[in-house]
């Protein structure tokens, strides 16, 4: 009575199925979570070479101005802009988890540590709001 | 169970693999009655008694503490014991044995794998300084040192959350959640000397570091372990302590 | 046919087998130990306990108010000698439970805290939170981890133990995996494979309490003691049976019938003042409760519901805070199986099978009569808890009597090192040729495994229920014979060899039914009332006839039951007085 036991590999269904990313709602929400690093990444390229135009001369940082304003460019910043807040308010609310703070032995409650989050976020985009602004 | 009147039937199909029969794994299907206070297990139960006492699947206590019978109900980690029909019907439900453990009959998954992963973490109290004697009484602890790893001491074992987490399919030598909320449950433990003997292991590449925070392992864990908040903050604890070698290389810190 | 040889083998690795591992591996390490389950380690039953496990620590409790507790708490049925060593040992090892790492609830400055129970003078039960057994179970497993040199057999079914020259030397066990039946040789056995409570059908026992160990070693010629005495829970949930643990009564938790009177009163555990009581109402001791629960019934002042008649345990009173707390799981279970929530809504229960006080025929050093077999925890009967267990005491039983049976293996197994191999091998392969052809090659039969458990379970609670007489018991008696005839009819469905649970639990019935008629048949020869064994026709406790521990043997027909005296020391049998 001693048969072959075979058994089947764990990814048997990975054969038959959709990527594993697209078969549920929070494993597509966790892949756009990590997309949005490539957004930032873009962004910061984008930084840079204003950066380099600046120190080319007024002619070249401002064709890099009339760049920007192409229908491209806008959609480009329209989108960045949206999986940046996203990336922004997903991390937020993951924070909770990585400090468990208690105060005796009650856990204090996730909103807030999230909250202080937010509010410095406000303070600091004020800040640099002023900045741009005031001239 | 008593008999209520009938509520009407439901479909399962479930997931069926005999290893002896060299055939491919299939689906097969079957109509159990509807009872608003049932729950998968007793479908599989009324099937396996009444029609098909081929069906394979382990359980015990029924009552979500023995972490025995983990599946898949439509494509989500679930306890047998736990997932009531009445959340389901009148839609049929698929039952699969749980993702990411190698299947060995019908439902019943090979879960080798994760004991290994718990003894690495050597999951003990650990006392550098020796075990006081009995006649010595207690350790004392504070209810709020308790409440420290009290969360994560709730773990039964049902391994769902591996079953949740795609980088435990794709990458096998995972320490996982469980096993790593395990590791976090002793180095919290106030009684515990062992932390820096677990870390090798614990904060190594196929540690914690080996996880990209997707979360689903909180989300299915049955017992609210939260194991992905171990993991972040096991995370954090060792970036903190790797700062404080660098920044203080010949510093005391204190060893646990 | 495969063989392994060990020093000591544990069969059953709940709270009593991975006590026993430890033991061995901490003073013994030289012995090559193994642990034998059907299921992983921490699936054991011991994970379902709730309550708490009772030892003596605080300065207002005494080791003679334990044991005397416990004693009148078995109606006067516990052996004093075991009960004095119980209560003794009781304390070290729960402190060695601590030291391991289990998580007991704390006092404010950090000392464990004790919480009353039921039968006890003064609160002595050790808990955490109300998921002591889990804490306990899985605390002992990863303890066990840190011994490298213990083997592990898991899901692995002992279908016989091998003796030979008079002596246990091993077992025949099936790998589920591959159904391939090998001979595992030892030294000693130790058998900790816990209950039977699937013998009758609404238990808050789990699947795999099936009385293996039980029926291993009755069919080996060693007796079962006090089978008759069987633990109904007072307050289990309807239809489940989910237990829900005494710890809510402890905590200041009520029952009330129909018309929200606490009725516990009208039977010896009044009066109802002052509230929480050790020893009276709620906290009464098991078997009262719920034959009061039976009366209430014919009566007329049960609460009907889908699942039969119940009372209502009522937390209310406590908040919201302290149910947190204390009974966070009793919550949780609430929610989930019974739809409510106890902060708000009284709870329906019922009594529900629970535990065995008989089992394996043990004495003090946890050695049965059959020379390297030894027996620990709920398959064991020593006995320290007679006709009636106090909650609180089978947790701590595990532990002390789970290293008692550790020792008395080691040095059993150091005194006989000599394995009959050959004729071992032999027996277990005879064994796998009956499996195979009793099951997996039978042709003909048509009988299913389910119906006819079902069938003993309906039996067992109409014949052999909390309240028994003659008629009933007979009945049973006959019927279990009539269900052992159609056994031998079983087909099964499954047919193969591979992780064949359909084969196990024919195999589990088959012990069941072996239990079940051990059972029947003691309570059927016991004429008194005593504990949980309650005889409408001979209601009294008669000390003149039966102050005696019955045992049932195996015959080719029915059990033969026989008598041995109950062990008296310092406390002479008197009236069990709860209440006042």
């Amino acid at each position: 009575m001693k048969p072959d036991v075979r058994t089947i590999p764990a990814n048997w269904w990975l054969r038959r199925s959709p990527p594993w990313w697209l078969r549920r709602r929070p494993y597509f929400l966790f892949m756009l979570r990590e997309l949005t690093s490539v957004f930032v990444a873009a962004y910061v390229v984008i930084f840079l070479v204003m950066i380099r135009r600046l120190n080319e001369g007024q002619a070249a940082y401002e064709a890099f101005l009339d760049s920007l304003k192409s229908p491209l460019a806008v959609l480009f910043h329209i989108v960045a802009l949206a999986f940046a807040l996203f990336h922004t308010i997903t991390w937020f609310h993951l924070t909770p988890k990585a400090m468990a703070v208690r105060i005796g032995e009650e856990r204090v409650k996730p909103a807030l540590i999230i909250a202080p989050n937010y509010a410095a976020w406000a303070v600091l985009s004020a800040i640099v709001a002023w900045f741009l602004l005031k001239g | 169970m008593a008999n209520s009147t009938s509520e009407g039937t439901m479909r399962l199909e479930v997931f069926r693999y005999s290893p002896e029969k060299g055939e491919e794994p299939r689906f097969q299907t079957y109509e159990v009655p509807f009872r608003k206070d049932w729950v998968v297990l007793d479908a599989l139960n009324h099937i396996k008694d009444q029609s098909d006492g081929s069906l394979s699947f382990r359980w015990s206590c029924r009552m979500g503490v023995c972490g025995s019978c983990g599946v898949m109900v439509n494509g989500v980690p679930k306890l047998g014991c736990s997932a009531f029909l009445r959340d389901y019907y009148p839609n049929p439900i698929r039952v699969e044995p749980l993702a990411n453990f190698p299947v060995l009959r019908d439902l019943v998954f090979q879960l080798d794998s994760f004991l290994e992963k718990l003894k690495s973490i050597q999951p003990w109290i650990v006392r550098r300084d020796g075990e006081k004697p009995v006649s010595e009484g207690e350790y004392l602890q504070t209810p709020a040192q308790h409440a420290r790893f009290k969360d994560f001491s709730m773990c039964i074992n049902c391994m769902l959350c591996y079953g949740a987490c795609p980088v435990v399919g794709m990458e096998p030598h995972f320490l996982g959640p469980a096993a790593i909320a395990l590791a976090q449950r002793y180095n919290l433990d106030s009684r515990d000397q062992g932390r820096d003997q677990r870390q090798e292991t614990v904060a190594s590449h196929d540690g914690i570091w080996q996880c990209t925070f997707i979360g689903e392992c909180s989300a299915v864990c049955p017992k609210h372990v939260d194991p992905a908040g171990a993991i972040q903050q096991a995370k954090l604890a060792s970036t903190v302590d790797w700062f404080k070698e660098v920044l203080w290389p010949f510093g005391g810190r204190e060893k646990r | 046919m495969d063989s392994h040889e060990h020093d000591v083998l544990i069969i059953g690795g709940g709270g009593a087998g991975l006590r026993a591992a430890i033991e061995l591996g901490e003073s013994f390490p030289k012995l090559r130990v193994a642990v034998l389950s059907k299921v992983y380690p921490m699936r054991s039953h011991t994970v379902a306990a709730e309550g708490g496990a009772a030892a003596v620590i605080k300065s207002n409790d005494s080791l003679d108010k334990h044991a005397y507790d416990t004693i009148s708490g078995s109606d006067w049925l516990g052996d004093q000698d075991v009960i004095e060593a119980f209560v003794q040992e009781a304390p070290t090892e729960m402190l060695r439970m601590e030291h391991w790492g289990c998580p007991w609830s704390r006092e404010p400055d950090g000392h464990v805290a004790v919480r009353p129970f039921g039968g006890m003078t003064i609160e002595r039960t050790w808990f955490a939170a109300d998921k002591t057994g889990f804490h306990m179970l899985h605390t002992l497993y990863q303890t066990t981890l840190r011994f490298g040199n213990t083997k592990w057999y898991d899901e692995w079914f002992a279908t016989k133990l091998l003796v030979e020259d008079g002596r246990c030397q091993g077992v025949a066990a099936m790998e589920m995996l591959t159904g391939q039946v090998h001979a595992i040789l030892a030294r000693s056995v130790i058998l900790c494979t816990g209950g039977a409570g699937r013998i009758f059908p609404f238990t808050t026992n789990g699947a795999i309490k099936t009385g293996d160990g039980m029926g291993l070693a009755y069919r080996a010629g060693v007796p079962l003691k006090d089978m008759e005495f069987m633990q109904y829970h007072p307050t289990g949930l309807p239809g489940s049976g989910i237990l829900i643990t005494e710890a809510s009564r402890g905590e200041g938790g009520i029952l009330v019938n129909k018309d929200g009177y606490r009725y516990l009163q009208d039977y010896g555990l009044g009066p109802l003042d002052p509230w929480p009581r050790f020893r009276a109402m709620e906290l009464g001791p098991r078997d009262k409760l719920s034959q009061a629960f039976v009366h209430e019934d014919e009566k007329g002042r049960t609460i009907p519901g889908p699942y039969g008649n119940v009372v209502h345990l009522d937390l209310r009173h406590l908040g919201e805070a302290k149910i947190n707390k204390k009974l966070p799981f009793v919550r949780e279970l609430s929610k989930n199986y019974a739809g409510i929530d106890p902060v708000y809504e009284p709870i329906p229960v019922r009594p529900v099978l629970h535990y065995c006080m008989g089992g394996i025929d043990t004495n003090i050093h946890a050695a049965t009569t059959l020379p390297g077999l030894f027996a620990a925890g709920e398959c064991a009967c020593v006995s320290i808890n007679g006709a009636n267990r106090l909650g609180s005491n089978s947790l701590t039983e595990l532990l002390v009597f789970g290293r008692r049976a550790a020792r008395s293996a080691a040095e059993f197994a150091t005194a006989h090192q000599g394995l009959a191999t050959e004729s071992l091998k032999k027996q277990a392969n005879d064994e796998q040729q009956r499996i195979a052809a009793q099951f997996i090659r039978k042709q003909g039969g048509n009988e299913r495994v389910a119906a006819i458990r079902q069938e003993m379970n309906t039996t067992m609670e109409s014949g052999a229920g909390i309240y028994r007489k003659e008629e009933s018991l007979r009945a049973t008696c006959a019927a279990l014979a009539k269900l052992k005839e159609r056994f031998k009819n079983l087909r099964l469905d499954d047919r193969s060899v591979s992780f064949n649970t359909e084969l196990i639990s024919a195999l589990e019935l088959e012990f069941m039914l072996d239990v079940a008629q051990a059972l029947a048949h003691s309570a059927l020869e016991r004429k008194e009332s005593r504990g949980s064994h309650q005889r409408t026709d001979f209601a009294k406790r008669d000390d003149q006839n039966f102050l005696k521990h019955s045992l049932a043997f195996r015959t080719d027909g029915e059990p033969r039951i026989g008598y041995k005296d109950v062990v008296i020391t310092r406390w002479p049998p008197g009236e069990r007085v709860y209440g006042k």
